[in-house]
């Protein structure tokens, strides 16, 4: 993976840099010692690392602008980080970039139950944002696996999702307004607690830009009141083909189940040791769950089982307490973590049509004896999200360009059948010099112009998304 | 009127275009002043790809919204955000299109619990204004791919591009709907039973109130027994508010398309606020003819002419549409400070002669 050349202007102004920065912000805000940046080099794409020039955690949207002044003024590259959580390198830094941290901007600033919207400071973390609302039987609904850690900045950048959007959307169906300031230290309102707001629906166009249009300080966000109770089942099968079968069964049949997860042999037995979450023994597995109250739960399992039924399951199983449902959803969630324990791997998240998930997941197996790698499957069935994790060993030489290879042949084979590169971790620089196989020349320059729009000197994370070839000419011309 | 018969025709036309174009989709919806040369999409017609068991349809602009509808019905599914149609207010024969669905975000009563038309819209195809075809999104429910235009070519008014194809993510038909009714409640207890509603964890898939037939109406959807629950639920925890009945008749259409609205005179304002501020958008703008939707987060308001609603209104964050009517100041709200700057930036990126729809939204 290529970075550009570092710019020496500004790795020379250093100090005038960090003068200025310490300038506006408190002394502890701005970090610039090298054994302090290396905390920044990387996020959750940790094959790739590289301290950045400094890091600055302002506390509120003004020191923010404040610092995006200081920077547009000199030209030095923002890299905008959430809680470094990107497994697709959103946050990775150049060496000539200061590293805006939204990581102190963890207030909420207003609740609203009767217009079921909350409004917090970007920084704060996707779950405590449910925290901030459950006494009154309220939640905040995208719930990406990192939940308990990723910010909602970040989940603004990369338009994230998670295992319950099949019902509720991902994050651009759930957010109603933002605070951004502009690179130049413009603060600017857009959209608000109202439904649909004036104009050109720049909100939607802000939500999964990868920080690179603006710096989102606070956000309003739709809350809504919990379902009366929820309920996952477990059904086991005898293979990958026929589960995949029945999840489209299930969806034609006018049941729309809150999630809808896929797990295969080898991520089962892992996070069986790992979270002891009582899957039974089986090829494929699927976690679905239904909300409402207790006779509606038990109407909606009922037609499940029926159509699970005629794919001849060999194992069927509802949750009998809160206790299992947690154990259930806790084995799920620390699916990544758990397969990281046993090896290294690269997880991709290519979506693809539904209809197609049994010819995928046999291709990806054909692919997988053809490189030597092995591969995990875990990912959101109901919406042909696919998470495959490709084992690896990143102390082997020549083993992650290897999966990056394999990766690469998944997400064209993804695009091929009418689906993807990247459902909800984002483009970053992992899946970059991947967007030819999806978009010809125009459609990436019409989304370059966008960028031209709201940054036009290129400095707001400039070397994610788009392949570097393709950027060049815009980002060498702030020179 | 141009009318191409396809996409790369479109293109070409549109590449050699010499002035302004004003365009349509079935002419349903006559928003603003339309200047130049008529280019309508209706030759851009058919469903290309309708998979029930993916729930996506993907058709031409053109393709009228009565055809996908009739699609998706004999397959039990349907669009989640309720298109309205807009023949009674704006006095339009015709038939609608997709694209024009699209162009102008149209969304009904269930856009409170589904999402706006935008929300289901996954995938366009488009011809900007220097007559390059772009694509954007697919037809796939999850996608992150580069920046979404989808979302910012839906309620761009055709300013930005002229669709060409788009693509839906579909959801499944119900069994039974039944809507719960409280007769005689003024517009600020009416707006608070339906907080209280909405609050709840009843999906509540419509929620409006008609000052004038004195009926506030909250909708439940699904499969027949869990409607039956949540609907004898609901009406006990709004019993406190007034008199309330169970109603399987209830004419969501006549809500939907604002039917109240046909034939009338003076102007007609289509209002977005937060919902709990509908009723002082009802107080500030006194003796006026109202409908509340969305939980009364829509309000549509028929006002003597030339009524200055904005200005009344002014105390209060949301944004005015004016649907028909001499009005006051411009028909859609205009954009301020950095976002007027960025709108114009991005039509001049998309469209540097400035010739698609020049008119509207601004």
């Amino acid at each position: 993976m290529q970075m550009p050349v570092p710019d020496f202007h500004i790795l020379n102004r250093k100090a005038e840099i960090v003068t200025r920065l310490q300038e506006v912000l408190p002394m502890d805000a701005v970090i610039h010692e090298p054994n302090e940046t290396r905390v920044y080099e990387c996020d959750a794409l940790t094959a790739y690392k590289c301290p950045p020039l400094a890091a600055v955690l302002p506390r509120n949207t003004q020191e923010v602008s404040a610092v995006l002044k200081v920077c547009y003024e000199i030209g030095v590259p923002v890299v905008p980080r959430g809680s470094g959580t990107s497994l697709a390198g959103g946050a990775l830094p150049t060496m000539d970039c200061v590293i805006l941290g939204v990581a102190r901007l963890n207030n909420v600033i207003e609740t609203n139950y009767a217009d079921r919207y909350i409004r917090v400071q970007s920084g704060r973390t996707n779950l405590s944002v449910t925290g901030a609302v459950e006494v009154e039987d309220f939640f905040y609904a995208p719930d990406p696996s990192s939940q308990l850690a990723c910010a909602i900045a970040g989940n603004i950048a990369m338009n994230s999702g998670g295992a319950h959007c099949l019902k509720y959307g991902v994050t651009t169906n759930n957010l109603l307004g933002v605070t951004m300031v502009m690179m130049d230290g413009t603060v600017t309102e857009v959209g608000g607690p109202y439904l649909d707001a004036g104009g050109l629906d720049l909100l939607g166009l802000i939500c999964g830009s990868e920080g690179q249009l603006g710096v989102v300080t606070e956000a309003t966000l739709r809350i809504l009141r919990k379902p009366e109770g929820a309920r996952p089942a477990l059904i086991g099968f005898a293979s990958n083909e026929v589960a995949g079968a029945c999840v489209s069964e299930i969806i034609k049949a006018g049941v729309l189940p809150v999630a809808i997860e896929f797990m295969d042999r080898r991520v089962l037995e892992v996070v069986e040791k790992h979270a002891k979450a009582g899957y039974p023994e089986c090829e494929a597995l699927l976690i679905i769950e239904v909300e409402g109250s207790e006779a509606e739960i038990d109407m909606q399992l009922g037609l499940i089982r029926q159509i699970a039924a005629t794919h001849h399951p060999v194992d069927f199983r509802e949750s009998k307490s809160e206790e299992e449902s947690a154990a259930i959803w806790l084995g799920r969630k620390s699916a990544f973590g758990a397969m990281g324990q046993i090896n290294d791997y690269m997880c991709l998240d290519g979506t693809i049509p539904v209809s197609e998930l049994s010819y995928v997941l046999k291709r990806i197996g054909e692919l997988s004896d053809q490189y030597g790698l092995g591969v995990g499957n875990v990912f959101h069935a109901g919406d042909g999200n696919m998470h495959p994790l490709i084992l690896f060993d990143a102390n082997k030489e020549g083993d992650l360009d290897l999966c990056e290879a394999m990766g690469a042949e998944i997400l064209k084979l993804c695009v091929e059948v009418g689906g993807c590169l990247t459902g909800e971790h984002g483009v970053g620089v992992e899946k970059r010099d991947l967007m030819y196989a999806q978009f010809d020349p125009i459609d990436m320059e019409a989304q370059l112009r966008v960028k031209d729009v709201f940054d036009p000197s290129w400095l707001l994370n400039p070397s994610k998304v788009f392949p570097l070839n393709v950027t060049e000419t815009r980002r060498s011309a702030r020179y | 009127m141009i009318k191409p018969e396809s996409e790369v025709s479109l293109s070409n036309f549109i590449r050699e275009a010499e002035g302004s174009l004003r365009i349509l989709g079935g002419g349903t919806r006559p928003l603003g002043l339309g200047t130049g040369e008529a280019l309508t999409t209706s030759g851009l017609s058919g469903i290309s790809l309708y998979e029930p068991g993916a729930l996506t349809i993907v058709a031409g602009a053109g393709t009228p919204l009565v055809e996908i509808e009739a699609a998706l019905e004999a397959k039990n599914q349907r669009l989640p955000f309720e298109p309205m149609l807009g023949h009674a207010v704006f006095g339009t024969t015709g038939e609608s299109t997709i694209g024009g669905v699209v162009a102008a975000n149209v969304s009904g009563p269930r856009r409170i619990q589904a999402g706006a038309c935008r929300d289901s819209l996954i995938g366009v195809r488009f011809v900007d204004g220097r007559g390059d075809i772009v694509k954007n999104g697919g037809r796939v429910m999850k996608n992150v791919t580069g920046y979404d235009l989808v979302k910012l070519m839906c309620g761009a008014f055709g300013t930005l591009g002229v669709l060409s194809e788009v693509a839906f993510k579909v959801l499944p038909g119900v069994e039974a709907v039944m809507t719960v009714e409280i007769a005689g409640l003024d517009d600020n207890a009416a707006v608070t039973a339906m907080s209280a509603a909405l609050g709840s964890p009843f999906e509540v898939s419509g929620a409006a109130h008609d000052p004038d037939m004195g009926v506030t109406m909250l909708r439940i959807e699904g499969f027949m027994a869990s409607v039956a629950y949540r609907a004898a639920e609901l009406s006990k925890l709004l019993a406190s508010f007034g008199d309330v009945s169970l109603n399987e008749a209830t004419n969501w259409v006549a809500v939907r398309d604002a039917w109240k609205f046909i034939d009338g005179d003076g102007d007609l304002w289509r209002i977005s606020v937060k919902p709990s501020d509908g009723m002082r958008v009802g107080l500030a703008l006194g003796g006026a003819k109202l409908l509340y939707d969305w939980g009364g987060g829509l309000v549509w308001a028929e006002v003597a002419e030339g009524t200055d609603v904005r200005g009344a209104l002014v105390e209060i964050a949301g944004h005015c549409t004016l649907i028909r009517g001499i009005g006051s100041g411009p028909v859609f709200e205009p954009p301020t400070g950095a976002l007027a700057a960025v709108t114009d930036g991005l039509r001049k990126q998309f469209d540097p002669r400035g010739i698609l729809n020049p008119g509207l939204m601004r």
